[in-house]
């Protein structure tokens, strides 16, 4: 039992660093109705970035700083000029803009800060804990209460107050939003803006727990499904989502796993979301999409 | 039109019909005769109701409540293919063309019903295939020919003005040779010539093919000269069902239409 | 001048619908077959025939199965590299489990396993659609990457994990040579370009145009959207899958799932997107596009003499990749195939400029 429990803590502290990733996607969609593909891409940079910095000799709250400077600039320059270009396009257009994009990005930032694997050193130590006879990493603990603490600041953000209205409203129709006066491109500079500083975050905590490497962009694979079971509209569903496949992805390893070979990790998230398609299409907290004729 | 047309017995039953999307009733209790054919206009003011209840009857929507009988075959949730293969074609206010293709292959996908040859002997073309697009594009021709839409036969269709669109979506509903033909505001936004167009495309329809139309209009002119019966709906309830005559005199019509002072 | 129609009438519907109803296009499409079967295996290098034409053409082949489903049926899909390894691992186990078995044959019924497989996968496209239905794609992708690896039973319990593929021969002609393999790829390729072709512009074409346009109104005509997705699939991954096992006989020698990975998916992808979604030509012109990419990039750093390194060139490559996507989408959304038609009707006009 302590063991599955084990498991399970395990699991949902993973799941909220997942969450964390697809805030990222949320963010962009809610606001934009872009589902950008960039994000892992995003991440990889913003890790990249920070931790080059680092090295350079720069002090790690300075670096900080610097990194967010650079990820709001690529922000605005991607709205700027990628999005502002294909507005008019279809969903589809938009979204395969942003494979090409995460291509371009994830080449930039091996050229520009080189392909080796770098450590990311948060002074956190990973060192397990005990909380009532169950073991608890440290690491993932403060990960997963910045993720949480995140995640809850962002769905105030959204319900609360104007400029999160006004995202609101030019994710539900740009030319409404428009004739209302909220000024679109401004508006999709600082959702990116805010895109991009998630994507530290993840890219920060993501980074020194696997290593700041080309695998990150994987980890954005794996947010996929987690917007799936949340919704993609969601920030609340990013949440449950996260949990959902983090805790599932774990549990189905050690309990299932034995007798399928392992290494399910991969899919099964996907093979989750995809029932979960079938089933409830908008997922847990999505918007129900009624096509009229 | 022509007063040696024979208007037979009733081949749509529309019995007690109602449907509403979450909060909103669209449809309350309708019921309503379509005979053989006959011209029947479906009119009411917006938001009455009656784009859905062209929708109920060739199957896009479900009702709650109702059925639909056509040519006698009973069914309270028909599915829109399924009206398809019993000869119900329609057209859609908003032009439901395919925007990829051409004129032609637009109405030619209107015949696919017909079409029976597998996708092995398409892969193959040489053939019975071959035969077969021939056969149904000389058919295909012939609508042109009849809308007279020649010379726009290979455009893209999304490229063509909106007067022309519905002709081609009308073209399209043709291919299909129905025996019940919807038609949601086929006239919409045409000038005068452009109705006067439509209007003798379908009464040669209904004229030379005896196919039974039910069209919504808003233009009662066009309304009151094509049709034999009218059918009025108003806050999704029939309030009005006669010979364009009949229904012009009708109290609660004129009140629905012009309001009454209270 | 050259490129007129002018006095081309066509007297009858047949030759109206023929697939090159222009004069000036059948001639060029019968110097190109004729280069292309005749004079290349005689005068193309090994280098030339193995390294850029045949990877060319068996690209080809999967851009065109991908471009059935995404770009004339309109469902997105990012799992074609996995409907390849599908084909390559069954036409495999095809050939060594029952021996004698003929190598067209084998491949034949690869292609049906893939195509059985993708129906499965195709399923979900009944409920969901857009990028919901490419995750549910991506399912498929990682997968059948993680079962092939997983289940020995596919790979003939290989203790190295790779295998190698069995010699070919057909009607007694062994393929071993550089030309030999090519002329068998281009065969298979040309003959089943013909077949999509056909299909695209017969009934079925029709149908999934009609599916991708506006399904509610191509169901209120009548056509079977169930069927209609699910042939779409089963089709394209028909071709992808046989694509996948030129790709491991005739390429590679060995039958490798690490070959159809998701980054070949998205290289499949990004062929469509390039040369044209929804056209056949595209599928080519996506295909030669990124296969002479690297070989270009690479021309290029080596005129820097070794001053620039491999890697990155390859971060280059990626690059370039995603930027050309990019200006791909924002000025010429339907791909390279639309640039030709503009320059044909241009070359219409030649040398008048109005």
């Amino acid at each position: 039992m302590q063991f599955f429990i084990e498991v399970l803590v395990g699991g949902l502290l993973a799941g909220v660093m997942y969450s964390l990733v697809a805030l990222g996607f949320v963010l962009i969609y809610k606001a934009s109705g872009v589902f950008n593909f960039a994000q892992g891409a995003l991440v990889l940079f913003a890790a990249l970035t920070f931790v080059s910095i680092e090295k350079m000799g720069v002090p790690f709250w300075i670096a900080l700083a610097i990194t967010l400077g650079i990820m709001v600039l690529m922000g605005v320059a991607i709205e700027r000029i990628v999005l502002r270009r294909l507005v008019n396009q279809p969903p589809i257009s938009l979204f395969m803009a942003t494979i090409g994009l995460s291509f371009f990005i994830e080449g930039l930032a091996q050229t520009v800060w080189g392909t080796e694997v770098h450590g990311l050193d948060l002074g956190i130590a990973d060192e397990p804990f005990d909380v009532m006879g169950v073991f608890i990493s440290k690491f993932d603990l403060f990960a997963a209460t910045l993720s949480g603490v995140l995640v809850a600041a962002l769905a105030l953000f959204f319900q609360k107050t104007k400029l999160g209205r006004a995202l609101r409203a030019v994710a539900d129709d740009h030319q409404a939003a428009l004739s209302v006066g909220i000024p679109l491109k401004h508006i999709w500079a600082i959702v990116w803006a805010v895109a991009g500083f998630v994507a530290l975050v993840a890219g920060m905590l993501w980074g020194s727990r696997l290593g700041v490497q080309f695998a990150l962009t994987l980890v954005v694979l794996k947010a996929l499904p987690v917007l799936i079971l949340g919704g993609f509209t969601s920030v609340p569903g990013a949440i449950v989502g996260g949990l959902i496949v983090g805790a599932g992805e774990k549990l189905a390893e050690v309990y299932l796993g034995p007798f399928i070979g392992g290494g399910i990790e991969n899919w099964f998230p996907y093979m989750l979301a995809l029932l979960f398609l079938l089933v409830r299409p908008e997922g847990l907290f999505g918007e129900r999409h009624i096509e009229r004729v | 039109m022509n007063p040696n047309r024979k208007i037979g017995d009733v081949i749509l039953k529309v019995e007690n019909i109602s449907m509403s999307f979450g909060g909103v009733k669209a449809l309350t209790n309708i019921s309503l005769d379509v005979r053989e054919h006959e011209v029947c206009a479906i009119i009411g003011p917006n938001g009455a109701g009656k784009s859905s209840m062209l929708n109920v009857i060739n199957g896009v929507y479900h009702p709650q409540e109702g059925r639909i009988i056509y040519k006698g075959h009973a069914s309270q949730s028909m599915h829109a293919h399924e009206a398809a293969r019993h000869g119900i074609a329609r057209t859609f206010q908003n032009i439901a063309l395919f925007k990829g293709m051409s004129v032609l292959d637009n109405i030619m996908t209107g015949r696919n019903l017909k079409m029976h040859t597998n996708f092995l002997q398409q892969a193959l073309y040489w053939g019975a295939t071959q035969r077969e697009e021939i056969r149904h594009r000389r058919k295909v021709e012939e609508i042109i020919d009849f809308l007279q839409i020649e010379n726009i036969r290979k455009t893209p269709v999304g490229r063509l003005p909106y007067g022309l669109q519905k002709r081609v979506e009308l073209g399209r509903a043709l291919a299909a040779e129905p025996t019940l033909l919807l038609l949601d505001e086929p006239m919409a936004g045409m000038n005068v010539e452009e109705k006067q167009d439509m209007c003798r495309f379908i009464l040669d329809v209904n004229d030379e093919f005896g196919t039974t139309i039910v069209l919504i209009e808003h233009d009662m002119g066009v309304v009151m000269d094509i049709s034999d019966r009218v059918i009025v709906l108003d806050y999704g309830k029939k309030i009005g069902d006669g010979s364009p005559e009949e229904v012009r005199a009708n109290p609660d019509v004129i009140a629905a239409y012009l309001g009454t002072s209270h | 001048m050259i490129y007129r129609e002018a006095g081309q009438f066509k007297i009858n519907y047949q030759s109206d619908s023929a697939i090159l109803p222009i004069l000036q296009d059948r001639l060029f499409m019968f110097g190109l077959l004729a280069l292309a079967f005749i004079v290349i295996p005689v005068v193309g290098s090994n280098y030339f025939l193995a390294g850029i034409l045949t990877p060319f053409l068996i690209l080809a082949l999967a851009a065109l199965g991908l471009n059935i489903l995404t770009g004339y049926a309109g469902q997105l899909s990012l799992g074609s590299a996995a409907f390849m390894a599908v084909g390559a691992f069954a036409t495999y186990n095809f050939m060594i489990r029952i021996p004698g078995i003929p190598l067209l044959l084998a491949l034949l019924l690869g292609g049906v396993m893939a195509a059985l497989v993708g129906v499965l996968f195709g399923l979900p496209s009944l409920r969901i659609k857009g990028f919901y239905l490419a995750v549910a794609t991506l399912a498929a992708q990682f997968f059948i990457e993680w079962a092939l690896t997983k289940f020995g039973w596919f790979t003939n319990y290989s203790s190295s994990g790779v295998i190698s593929a069995p010699e070919m021969q057909v009607f007694g002609i062994a393929i071993d040579t550089a030309a030999k393999k090519y002329l068998f790829t281009l065969a298979i390729v040309a003959v089943l370009t013909l077949a999509a072709k056909n299909l695209v512009r017969s009934a079925m074409g029709r149908s999934w145009m009609a599916v991708r346009d506006m399904d509610v109104a191509a169901e209120v005509i009548g056509i079977p959207i169930l069927k209609t997705k699910l042939l779409a699939f089963a089709i394209s991954s028909f071709y992808c899958g046989i694509a996948g096992a030129l790709w491991a006989f005739v390429l590679l020698g060995t039958v490798d799932p690490q070959a159809f990975d998701l980054h070949r998916s998205f290289q499949v992808l990004f062929m469509i997107i390039v040369g044209g979604v929804g056209s056949i030509l595209g599928s080519y012109l996506g295909a030669a596009f990124i296969v002479l990419l690297p070989i270009v990039l690479n021309l290029v750093g080596q005129l820097f003499h070794g001053a620039v390194s491999t890697q990155f060139l390859s971060n280059l490559e990626m690059m370039l990749f995603g930027g050309l996507i990019i200006f791909f989408l924002i000025v010429e959304p339907h791909g390279l195939a639309r640039l030709w038609q503009i320059a044909k009707e241009k070359l219409r006009m030649w040398p008048f400029p109005h």
